[in-house]
């Protein structure tokens, strides 16, 4: 069947329907990873987005369940050149088709990614539609796109309750956000007991819990949004309990200690950014996905130096607190997909916890 | 980390003649990085003994020695310039071979040099077997069980402890030479004790089997700051169990996973990072296919044939940044040349489908065996660039240039069931093929995988293609299906073949419909960032983003197409310093090529790079989009010219001699006429089409008679038949390959073949200088050994020489290059061949005496005057060097070649000798080539009866130089009879210890072996010969290439040898210097 993308300025690109047919609306955003397709559907920071793969092959290695990054997939739709006939690994279990379909995702196939791509960089993100009606009336669509706003992503894609990895080492909180799978399984691999919890819950509740340490986790939306959050955040941040935060969590870190974020005019999506560490000089390849930039020019250096900063367009990438034991990236040590190069960030945190436990 | 301020002058390392397994891609990253290293201010001093390289041009290095590439000319050359530092990484094994030589012999320690790129420790622990394993052991890398042995004894053991079959792999080998899989004893006894010999340290690695496992590499970096990226990964389509370099590759992977993908990212730059590289690193990885199990296969600490591939695969230029990272630069103060904005440090995103194809030697060998293995045959390849596999894979088919274009090519639907399956457990150059004619027949995904062990991801693409061609066949061609077809990338011709249309048709109907190709950019970055490369591949259905200027004239230069024997890297030479003549002269320049591997298609060459295929369909779309105000062809070898109609049918013009005189050079009967009109005569002859007409010919002439298609390359398919029988067998081999041209019969003259390379200008001509080959008529030109100048001809024959040349390109109304090969009988000079284009000789002859011919042609082809130039027009001054270009061979990578020269030309590539006396640039010419002398001072003669009294002059000198002779029967006997001390060594077919005993034995230094002219029908000497190259023993097999390596033997011994630096040769006639321009800089 036949699908359209219209995008906010009025172009149009015809191609042919996958998974669900039903309309859809959403913020249209590129990610440049080769592998990892269904780890960035089901990363919960693409709710309220619609993921373009530049990456023309998609599908190839059909779906292995276990590398979902959450419960099920939350982009609004998807977007690519081409979708694989026939998934091909010994692990898959299911078809892209299938999963689309089974999922209610719409999206599009048979369109020229790359121009899109183009497009979506020198315009800056934009809002589309993706329909299989035919007989859309665009200017009428146009309107309806820019006056397109996502709501509370966060709250969306939260668990709804407190659950618990057992495990024998540190005590850790980490606050859903929207987290991946593999930032929990990351802390549960190195032995600790990670609990989960909701993004609603109040900072007392976790620091009555007694944590060696808090996680703050990646998300979908605008840091700004999340006033409530950012207000529990500035609790965790008086507290003296080591913290490590990855992506939304860095930015809702910056905000609730009076630095500022801004949206980058179409984001970091992708797994070869480079970031420099700025204590070492060290560079390291990372997965990245974030459409809001913390501007660390406003920073004052009593609350946070930079640590990172990405070596392309130099925008911050990390930020450690004057004065306390918390580190924030902006960056995705979890991976999943993209490089690995930078778990040794969650090895660092255990020492921050081991010291906090010596000191 | 900034640039280490100890580095001021640096002596870079080439890799040497082409040869299988080593070939044009160290030019392209050796040019690169040379000119990498003098941007930064450093004075490069250059070693290579290849003279067709772009890397050996004085613009490129400060320094440039075209000298043998032995240690002691290296120890040499670093006492000469005094260099404080050596880059070995860029010279292929080659290079570094000789790095751990010198650094074995404690040559680096005493003198205080630097080995910059690596260290030998790196080097050591990479390529040394035991090291390797152990290093990896160290970090938890698996790598395939497996022991190093240095007896057949140990090896059998170890197999049998692991189980068969087992893969073997000589060390410090190139390509693999002499590895291979055994799945018995037996096999494992052959390939072991031939691996055994050919190693450098007569070490061999035994290892368990992982063939039909995934074949996935990985391009990786690292600087002195262990900053660690990955360029690119790749995926074999063939299984483990074919090398990579024969391998159909695709980039990136497709089968893998992010789990996967990671996993093995992270193992390679553990490895990189483990083995302290700086600079470039290929790793090679087995993955198990159904699990995560995985094996490191090998480790390349050095730029490769990969990391060529890589580079073009992602625009991310390796070794420019490895020679960066050599002096000290770490990746994060480099910038990407690409983007102009980004930083190096950084990791390429395709948004694209790269197919790599092997140029398979298989029409130059037809006795050679088609299957694959672990041993590299490939001389060359092709890569293409589309948004799909099929695309791409359908474009990588058509740059082959072998008369392939689709999945049709090969014919197999003569084959039953049965014997298809069989086939198909085949691996060889064919397989895609009968993959294809298996889905034709309805065969499963599941067996046809269960056999090849293929990937079904790839067999169901392959599927699309079948599916699409019966689509073709069955329904009507409808806009939908036209669209289709071309976005799969069909080419015309298919389309209308299975259509039954033709291919005017179709073209028609594609422009009316609006489906044509679009280009898109190869930017490093997947549109992320604005690029500003303008390397450009097509794609049909999407929008084309090539901004056409027109504010310049417009020239496109077609290059050469894949490295094949034949047609080298010479072309590349030509083409690459034709773009940049025409930059200089204020042209906008177009190059369209598809070979990975060269200079040519590197993003900063011309103003704009297509990577397309070089077929009239997809040039045409090119000429349509940026309508250029000519084209070149005579610069791209044959590849080129055969474009020329196509060209002039799209309207463009031909930039240089017209395509009416070109084909008047190959028309046999205007030809003649022309010769005639000129006065100069050519050996009798006549054209002909039919087996009977030739006979006819043959018996008019007199055998022997020279028999040969009209336009090829390299005298493919060109014989000298003595016997009726011979003439039939040649016809019907030469009309077994689709041929639309006539066939040509002449006299064979035995004379002294001489060769001229002139520019022209419509009027008058400049001969830099006369070549004359060491060999007979009746070798190819391009596997003689050719002298410049010409040291036995008289100035009678110099004068005639020039004289022909003069009227000969002024009645082809030639503008730009001609080469023309003359046979001297006597004082009696006869034409044989005339090429209206440049030559295999041009970088050479321009290198030895100064002239650059090509920048001068292409001045001349845009209308200047050759005195204009500054030159004297006619035969330059002789330079005060002999510069002796001897052809180099790769005999050994490719089992039951027939290895015996012949009119059909088998050298994969050159080495150059150059020195004040022509004897001791023999002695270099023959150091560089590898044949290094006296060794055990035993040799073995077997002569035909014409070459017998020849051979006793030759035995004599070689007696006088301490040798021990044996030689069979007949030869025996004529030397005996002339006082000879001889032994007789027995036939093949008589007992032990026979001939073949001999060699094996391996305390042989040499076998003069002259076969019989016309076709050989005995066994003897093809099996002597192929067990002396495969025994690593040197086989001379023309009388005349003997008799000058003997003389050269007697005349330089030991004696320490000068050497040249050829960037001082001047250019004195007209003291014209031309620098090139570094355009775009990393």
């Amino acid at each position: 069947m036949k699908a359209f993308l219209i995008l906010e300025d009025g172009h149009v690109f015809v191609g042919k329907s996958i998974g669900s047919t039903r309309e859809m609306v959403s913020e249209i955003v590129f990610n440049t990873s080769m592998t990892g397709y269904l780890e960035v559907l089901t990363d919960p920071s693409y709710s309220g987005q619609a993921v373009v793969m530049t990456y023309p092959l998609i599908g190839n290695y059909g779906i292995c369940y276990e590398d979902m990054e959450s419960v099920k997939p939350w982009a609004d739709g998807f977007i690519v050149r081409e979708l694989s006939r026939i998934p091909s690994n010994f692990r898959s279990e299911d078809t892209i088709q299938n999963f689309l379909l089974e999922n209610d995702i719409p999206g599009i196939c048979g369109i020229d990614t790359r121009a899109l791509t183009k497009l979506l960089r020198k315009r800056g993100t934009m809002n589309g539609m993706i329909t299989t009606k035919e007989d859309f009336q665009i200017e009428e669509v146009q309107k309806r796109l820019k006056a397109y706003v996502t709501g509370d992503e966060v709250s969306k894609v939260t668990c709804q309750e407190t659950y618990v990895l057992r495990g024998k080492g540190y005590k850790v909180a980490l606050l859903d956000l929207g987290a991946k799978h593999n930032i929990a399984h990351s802390l549960h691999k190195r032995g600790c007991e990670v609990t989960v919890y909701p993004s609603f819950t109040s900072a007392k509740e976790i620091l009555a819990a007694g944590p060696d340490g808090i996680m703050l986790s990646n998300g979908p939306g605008d840091p700004k949004a999340y006033t409530s959050i950012i207000k529990e955040i500035h609790t965790l941040y008086q507290s003296d309990i080591p913290i490590f935060a990855i992506c939304l969590g860095h930015q809702l870190m910056a905000l609730a200690t009076g630095a500022d974020t801004y949206r980058l005019k179409y984001g970091h999506r992708g797994g070869n950014h480079p970031v420099k560490d700025l204590e070492s000089g060290r560079v390291y390849i990372t997965a990245q996905n974030h459409g809001y930039a913390v501007n660390s020019e406003k920073l004052s250096p009593s609350v946070a130096v930079p640590t990172f900063i990405n070596v392309n367009d130099g925008t911050n990438e990390g930020l450690c607190y004057t004065g306390k034991s918390i580190m924030t990236v902006q960056f995705h040590p979890e991976a999943s997909p993209g490089p690995q190069d930078c778990a040794y960030l969650f090895d660092k945190f255990l020492t921050m916890m081991e010291e906090k436990r010596h000191a | 980390m900034p640039k280490n301020p100890e580095i001021k002058k640096v002596l870079v390392i080439g890799s040497g003649p082409i040869v299988i397994g080593q070939a044009a891609e160290f030019d392209y990253a050796g040019t690169q990085a040379c000119r990498s290293l003098k941007e930064e201010g450093l004075e490069v001093v250059l070693l290579n003994s290849n003279p067709a390289t772009i890397m050996t041009d004085k613009d490129i290095a400060d320094k440039v020695y075209i000298e043998p590439l032995t240690v002691e000319v290296v120890e040499q050359l670093i006492r000469k310039e005094q260099p404080d530092s050596v880059l070995p990484t860029l010279g292929g094994q080659a290079g570094l071979n000789l790095a751990m030589e010198l650094d074995e012999r404690g040559f680096f320690e005493k003198t205080g040099v630097k080995l910059i790129g690596t260290t030998s420790e790196t080097i050591k622990k990479a390529e040394d077997r035991l090291e390797f394993k152990s290093t990896m052991e160290k970090i938890k890398e698996p790598v395939a069980p497996s022991l190093v042995v240095e007896s057949l004894e140990e090896g059998i053991a170890f197999a049998n402890q692991i189980g068969y079959p087992v893969v073997l792999r000589p060390a410090y080998t190139l390509g693999g030479s002499g590895g291979g899989i055994a799945h018995q004893q037996e096999a494992l006894e052959e390939i072991l004790s031939n691996g055994l010999r050919l190693s450098r340290v007569g070490q061999v690695l035994v290892e368990r089997c992982i063939a039909g496992w995934k074949e996935i590499e990985y391009e990786v970096m690292r600087d002195q700051a262990g900053n660690v990226i990955t360029i690119c990964n790749m995926e074999n389509i063939d299984p483990v169990g074919v090398h990579t370099g024969d391998s159909i590759v695709v980039a990136p992977s497709q089968t893998l996973g992010d789990k996967e993908y990671q996993m093995l990212r992270t193992s390679a730059l553990r490895i990189i990072s483990e083995l302290s590289i700086t600079g470039g690193c290929n790793v090679q990885f087995a993955l198990h296919p159904e699990s995560f199990e995985y094996c490191v296969i090998e480790v390349n600490p050095r730029v490769s044939r990969s990391s060529a591939l890589a580079s073009k695969a992602t625009g991310y230029p390796i070794a420019k940044v490895a020679a960066k990272i050599a002096i000290g630069y770490t990746l994060d103060e480099i910038k990407n040349a690409i983007t102009e904005q980004t930083m190096a440090s950084f990791e390429p995103m395709l948004d694209y489908c790269v197919v790599k194809m092997p140029r398979l030697p298989f029409d130059k060998f037809i006795s050679a065996k088609r299957t694959l293995t672990t041993q590299m045959k490939a001389t060359g390849e092709v890569m293409s660039i589309s948004d799909s596999f099929e695309g791409g894979l359908m474009k990588a088919i058509r740059s082959l240039e072998q008369h392939v274009d689709s999945l049709l090519s090969y014919d197999f639907t003569h084959l039953s069931k049965e014997k298809l399956l069989e086939q198909l457990a085949v691996v060889d150059d064919r397989r895609i093929w009968v993959i294809a004619e298996a889905l034709r027949r309805g065969i499963t995904y599941e067996e046809i995988h269960a056999v090849t062990k293929i990937d079904i991801w790839f067999i169901d693409k392959l599927a699309r293609l079948v599916e699409m061609e019966q689509t073709l066949r069955e329904q009507e061609l409808t806009f939908e299906i036209l669209k289709e077809a071309k976005r799969l990338e069909f080419p015309d011709r298919v389309i209308a073949y299975l259509t039954q249309k033709t291919e005017e048709e179709i073209r028609f109907l594609r422009h009316e419909q609006g489906i044509v190709a679009a280009y898109k950019m190869v930017d490093t970055c997947a549109a992320e960032f604005a690029a500003k490369t303008p390397y450009y591949y097509s794609v049909y259905g999407s929008e084309n983003e090539v901004e056409v200027k027109k504010d310049r004239k417009k020239v496109l230069v077609l290059g050469s197409g894949p490295i094949r024997i034949g047609q080298g890297i010479e072309f590349d030479f030509c083409s690459v310093h034709c773009t940049w003549a025409f930059a200089k002269e204020g042209y906008e320049t177009i190059i369209v090529n598809n070979n990975p591997e060269t200079v040519s298609t590197d993003f900063d060459i011309a103003d704009k790079l297509y990577f397309e295929p070089l077929t009239p369909e997809d040039v045409e779309s090119i000429v349509r989009l940026e309508k250029p105000d000519g084209a070149v062809v005579q610069f791209g070898g044959q590849t080129a010219i055969k474009l020329t109609e196509a060209l002039i049918k799209m309207g463009v013009p031909i930039l240089g001699t017209s395509a009416e005189n070109v084909d008047a050079a190959e028309d046999r009967e205007l030809f003649d006429k022309i010769l005639e009109e000129c006065g100069i005569p050519r050996p009798k002859g006549d054209t002909v089409y039919t087996i009977e007409e030739a006979k006819a010919v043959a018996h008019r002439l007199g055998y022997p008679v020279l028999v040969r298609p009209s336009y090829v390359l390299g005298g493919q398919g060109m014989q000298i038949a003595i016997h009726d029988k011979d003439v039939e067998e040649f016809i019907g081999i030469i009309n077994r390959i689709a041929q639309d041209h006539p066939i040509l019969v002449d006299k064979y003259l035995q004379g002294k073949e001489l060769e001229v390379d002139a520019v022209c200008d419509g009027e008058e001509i400049l001969i830099p200088g006369i070549m004359e080959h060491i060999e007979r008529a009746g070798i190819h030109s391009g596997d003689s050994i050719s002298v410049y100048p010409a040291q036995s001809i008289s100035d009678h024959v110099k004068a005639t020489i020039e004289e022909y040349t003069r009227r000969l390109a002024r009645s082809l109304h030639v503008i730009g290059l001609i080469n023309i090969q003359f046979i001297a009988v006597g004082e009696e000079v006869y034409v044989i061949e005339v090429n209206p284009r440049s030559s295999r000789t041009v970088p050479y002859i321009s290198k030895v005496t100064g002239i650059p011919i090509v920048p001068l042609a292409t001045k001349v082809i845009l209308g200047q005057k050759i005195r204009a130039l500054g030159y004297k027009p006619g035969l330059q001054k002789e330079a005060a060097y002999v510069a002796i270009k001897m052809p180099v061979f790769s005999f050994e990578k490719i089992r039951d070649a027939d290895i015996s020269l012949g009119p059909e030309m088998k050298s994969t590539g050159e080495c150059l000798g150059i020195a004040k006396d022509f004897q001791e640039a023999l002695y270099k010419a023959f150091l560089g080539a590898g044949i290094r002398l006296p060794k055990y001072k035993n040799m073995i003669i077997t002569v035909r009866d014409e070459d017998k009294e020849e051979a006793v002059e030759i035995a004599k000198r070689f007696e006088a130089l301490g040798y021990n002779i044996f030689a069979t029967k007949g030869t025996a006997r004529a030397l005996m009879e002339a006082d000879v001390q001889v032994r007789m060594a027995r036939k093949l077919e008589q007992e032990s210890p026979n001939i073949l005993d001999l060699i094996l034995g391996h305390q042989i230094d040499l076998v003069i072996d002259t076969p019989s002219q016309g076709v050989e029908h005995s066994r003897d000497g093809f099996v002597i010969r192929r067990n002396a190259i495969e025994t690593g023993v040197n086989v001379v097999t023309a009388i005349d290439t003997a008799k000058a390596l003997v003389m050269a033997l007697e005349n330089v011994g030991d004696r320490e040898l000068t050497l040249v630096d050829i960037a001082k040769v001047e250019d004195a006639r007209a003291g014209v210097m031309h620098t090139i321009t570094n355009k775009r800089i990393i």
